[in-house]
């Protein structure tokens, strides 16, 4: 396989790991007043996240990171092609983070009242918008080569408008990820705490759970019309949907621990659908096959990629191994009897 | 106007995410110290210093983390010609950084703020040595990245896409540039963290309260302060001299030297219009100009108008000035309010001397002050260091105007620019407020030697720390 194979996979790893790991705290996020109706249950809700969130965030930063030294033209063509959007979803990781660590620093209910609103936005406009940036790199983009010529992949940009980014196909994607994150953020909640907490959130569960289903059945079928190779990506998404009937179920049975293996599964093989759907292209034009960005044109040169490669071999397993050691240091179910006051 | 926008923003975004990162990268190693003197000695008031610190530090490091993530996206977001150009070479430090150490900070330090009563003593001090460290591997890797903007080494330009291709990741990590930028950069952080942990402590002892808590935080930092002051006077210096060899406007405009001259001074204050090509000096040292630039005092040292005869010749026509007065000015706020620490210092550590306690509400005033003006030492160090490297944005590769995204709309820098800009206002308003609240309630009480010991397996117990 050639290093930019690699790195393309690379860069899917690090995108399932940022959506399964950082989809559930959005998720839980985003239900802070569904779930959490008086202020100890939120607090139980936002310390189960607690310790790991920040880790689970640097995933994106990762993928941002490796994206930008493996295929710098993906990076810079998408990060200025997608400007507003991405703006948004950084002023909202900006203020769910700040909103975190700031919430309980004062004992005044109004001072939690603003920043869980926060949180809120804060959790539900990244995990809506990260789903409509995936339709349209999936469904193409609006790129194009500036000086015409497509041979020269560095004058390809993004030549649309924030509006094109939010057609039909884009926004079903963004509703789906929107209700995934939800979900597996309730069924996170369900192994993480006891209690009251724990029985809303089964039933919470459940309900977006279906909801869920029905706009990732509808996205993910229609991204097969986009898709480089149906014959994989088909089964893929099948897969991922008995999945996710499989994890619902075990909500339905309060196996927790099931549930949740089976909402990431579902979430990894969704988005590995997408990827393998995509390669070799990393950002289709959607005005012209000639001006597609694809892990040739835009793909940094082989030294760059193969000294990247050893890094990530030795630093991948390692990051891992603590991050799970994390999971297992608080382990622990938490109830509201153990909130301090 | 798409360039104006785009480099304010990144000023903005830069020059406040850089007010946080100096804090945490100094601090952490006071709550390291702290922890290790409690575990090691049993000594309770170590525990409430490192708890104390602690919590100023995760404030400031919230903000840290936030402003950060913006950073990380800039570069493609305002600067996509740049990150076409350079992404070979510039993107690899930037994942390093994230892979070896973002994971590594932010996983430990959740670790450690929630593991108090989770994780057996030693290895809870174990994360917060592991968070540190992440720290300091962050700033070596993004100061890689910057310094191979100040002076691009270990690449070559591809002759078929006309782009930087990285050839040698050594040359980009560790030369010389890098190290000094790195040693000056950390000795700087760790005098800023002195001065506020210094005055903090020392504030509190001003005001007759928690004296013995307060005392060792005090020396600790005012022995910080010192030693971080030789250090960055040091490194300094060395790095004057390879900015001489790598850039030499720069030092021409950090002294706004307009004509080569040998023996040159060094001007302390001046008045007049540093912009123009001449400027009246009102103070000045013989000689140490030409002793910072070159190691002799009789040294020649090149101006700005032979300098850009120079850079026309090689470059084409323009400009290879960069904007005098704020290079000038920045140079000697750095110098000067980075030193007025170091002054401080001495002037505390003989107000306490003997063991005296130095209850004087001017002492506390001053207190009050000195915390700052590091820190807006070290922000004037950056910004003299980017804007003295104007107009380009990688050295003698490419100008900050090619470099520019070329079909983001006005509008939508526009945008951004406000909102960041006006975000990050009521974000400071939020963490002063904190940081002063947290500051005026003093370290907590704590009863016994150690509140962890019987609560490792207690399955319902209520969580030590929550948020
Ligand atoms: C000399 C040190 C230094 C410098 C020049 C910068 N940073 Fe920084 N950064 C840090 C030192 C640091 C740190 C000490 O590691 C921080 C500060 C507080 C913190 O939480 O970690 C951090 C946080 C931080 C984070 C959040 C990490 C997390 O979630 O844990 C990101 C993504 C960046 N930075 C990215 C950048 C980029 C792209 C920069 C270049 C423009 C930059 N930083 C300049
Ligand atoms: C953390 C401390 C830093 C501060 C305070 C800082 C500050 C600044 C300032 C004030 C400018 C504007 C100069 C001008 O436009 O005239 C600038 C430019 C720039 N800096 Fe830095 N910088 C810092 C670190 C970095 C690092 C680590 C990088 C890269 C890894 C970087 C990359 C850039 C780039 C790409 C520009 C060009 C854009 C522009 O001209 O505004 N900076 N920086
Ligand atoms: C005798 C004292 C000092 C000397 C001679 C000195 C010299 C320098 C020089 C020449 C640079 C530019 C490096 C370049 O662009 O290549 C620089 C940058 C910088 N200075 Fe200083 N400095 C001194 C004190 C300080 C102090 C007290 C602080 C902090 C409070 C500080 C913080 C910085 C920072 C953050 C930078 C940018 C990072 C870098 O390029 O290293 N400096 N200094």
């Amino acid at each position: 396989m050639d290093l930019v194979t690699v790195w393309f996979i690379l860069v899917a790893v690090l995108w399932i790991g940022y959506f399964v790991l950082d989809g559930f705290d959005l998720g839980v996020g985003m239900l802070l007043p569904v779930i959490g109706r008086n202020d100890v249950n939120r607090r139980v809700m936002v310390n189960t996240i607690g310790p790991v969130w920040d880790g689970n965030e640097v995933w994106l930063l990762v993928a941002g990171g490796a994206t930008f030294a493996a295929f710098p033209l993906w990076y810079a063509t998408l990060f200025s092609g997608y400007y507003l959007a991405l703006f948004l979803v950084l002023l909202a990781l900006i203020l769910r983070g700040v909103a975190f660590e700031y919430r309980g620093k004062k004992d005044d209910a109004k001072w939690r009242r603003n920043w869980d609103a926060a949180i809120v936005v804060g959790s539900a406009l990244p995990a809506l918008l990260f789903g409509v940036a995936f339709g349209n790199i999936v469904g193409g983009s609006q790129i194009a080569s500036s000086t015409g010529n497509a041979a020269d992949a560095g004058s390809i940009n993004y030549i649309g408008s924030f509006f094109d980014l939010l057609n039909p196909f884009a926004l079903v994607v963004g509703l789906m990820t929107l209700t995934v994150f939800a979900t597996h953020g309730a069924i996170f909640l369900a192994l993480k705490t006891s209690g009251e907490v724990r029985e809303a959130s089964r039933k919470v569960a459940v309900r977006v759970g279906v909801v869920a289903a029905v706009f990732a059945v509808v996205a993910l079928l229609w991204a097969q019309t986009f898709s480089e190779r149906v014959a994989v990506t088909l089964p893929l998404v099948l897969v991922a949907a008995v999945l996710w009937l499989g994890g619902l179920l075990a909500t339905i049975r309060g196996r927790d621990g099931w549930a949740f293996i089976l909402s990431a599964g579902t979430i990894g093989l969704a988005v590995a659908a997408l990827f393998v759907g995509l390669f070799p292209n990393v950002m289709p034009s959607a005005i012209d096959p000639a001006y597609n960005l694809t892990v040739y044109n835009a793909s940094s040169q082989s030294y760059t990629l193969t000294v990247m490669t050893i890094v990530a071999v030795i630093m991948t397993p390692l990051v891992l191994l603590y991050q799970g050691w994390t999971y297992w240091v608080f382990r622990k179910r938490i109830t509201s009897s153990m909130i301090p006051s | 106007m798409n360039l104006d926008l785009a480099r304010w923003q990144f000023a903005v975004t830069t020059v406040y995410h850089f007010l946080f990162v100096p804090l945490t990268l100094g601090t952490v190693w006071f709550v390291v110290g702290f922890q290790t003197a409690w575990v090691r000695t049993g000594n309770v008031k170590y525990l409430r210093l490192t708890k104390f610190f602690g919590k100023l530090f995760l404030i400031n490091f919230a903000m840290g983390v936030v402003t950060g993530i913006v950073q990380e996206f800039q570069f493609g977001m305002n600067w996509s010609d740049y990150s076409k150009f350079v992404g070979d070479v510039f993107g690899a430090p930037l994942a390093m950084e994230g892979l070896l150490a973002f994971f590594l900070e932010s996983t430990f330090l959740g670790l450690w703020i929630f593991g108090w009563d989770r994780l057996p003593k030693k290895l809870h001090l174990a994360t917060i040595w592991a968070a540190a460290f992440g720290t300091l591997f962050s700033a070596f890797f993004i100061l890689a990245a910057n310094s191979w903007m100040q002076h691009p080494t270990g690449y070559e330009i591809s002759e078929t896409t006309g782009r930087a291709v990285l050839n040698d990741i050594g040359a980009v990590l560790f030369q010389n540039t890098s190290i000094l930028a790195f040693t000056h950069t950390i000795s700087a952080s760790f005098l800023v963290a002195g001065a506020f942990v210094a005055a903090v402590g020392a504030w509190h002892m001003s005001k007759d309260r928690h004296l013995d808590v307060f005392r060792p935080a005090v020396k600790a930092g005012t022995w910080v302060i010192l030693i971080a002051a030789v250090v960055v006077s040091i490194t300094g210096d060395l790095d004057s001299k390879v900015m001489v060899e790598q850039q030499p406007m720069k030092m021409a405009a950090a002294e706004g030297l307009y004509e080569t001259t040998a023996n040159a001074p060094f001007s302390i204050l001046s008045v007049g219009d540093l912009a123009g090509d001449s400027a009246t000096r009102i103070i000045e040292v013989p000689g140490l100009l030409s002793f910072l630039a070159t190691g002799s005092f009789d040294g020649t040292v090149q101006g700005i108008n032979d300098l850009q005869a120079q850079y026309v010749q090689q470059y084409g026509p323009g400009d290879y000035s960069p904007y005098v007065p704020v290079t000038y000015w920045g140079f000697r706020m750095m110098i000067g309010l980075g030193m007025l620490a170091a002054l401080y210092a001495l002037w505390t550590l003989w107000r306490f001397r003997g063991g005296r306690n130095p209850k004087s509400t001017v002492f506390a005033a001053a207190t009050a002050v000195i915390t700052f003006l590091p820190l807006f030492g070290i922000s004037a160090g950056w910004i003299f260091t980017e804007m003295g490297r104007q107009p380009w944005i990688v050295f003698g590769l490419q100008k900050t105007a090619d470099g520019v995204s070329p079909t983001v709309g006005t509008a939508s820098v526009l945008i951004s620019f406000i909102g960041f800009t006006l975000v990050y206002a009521v974000l400071a308003f939020f963490e002063v407020r904190l940081m002063l609240k947290a500051i005026k309630a003093g370290p907590p009480e704590i009863a016994s030697e150690d509140p962890f010991e019987d609560s490792q397996d207690d399955a319902d117990k209520q969580l030590y720390f929550a948020y």
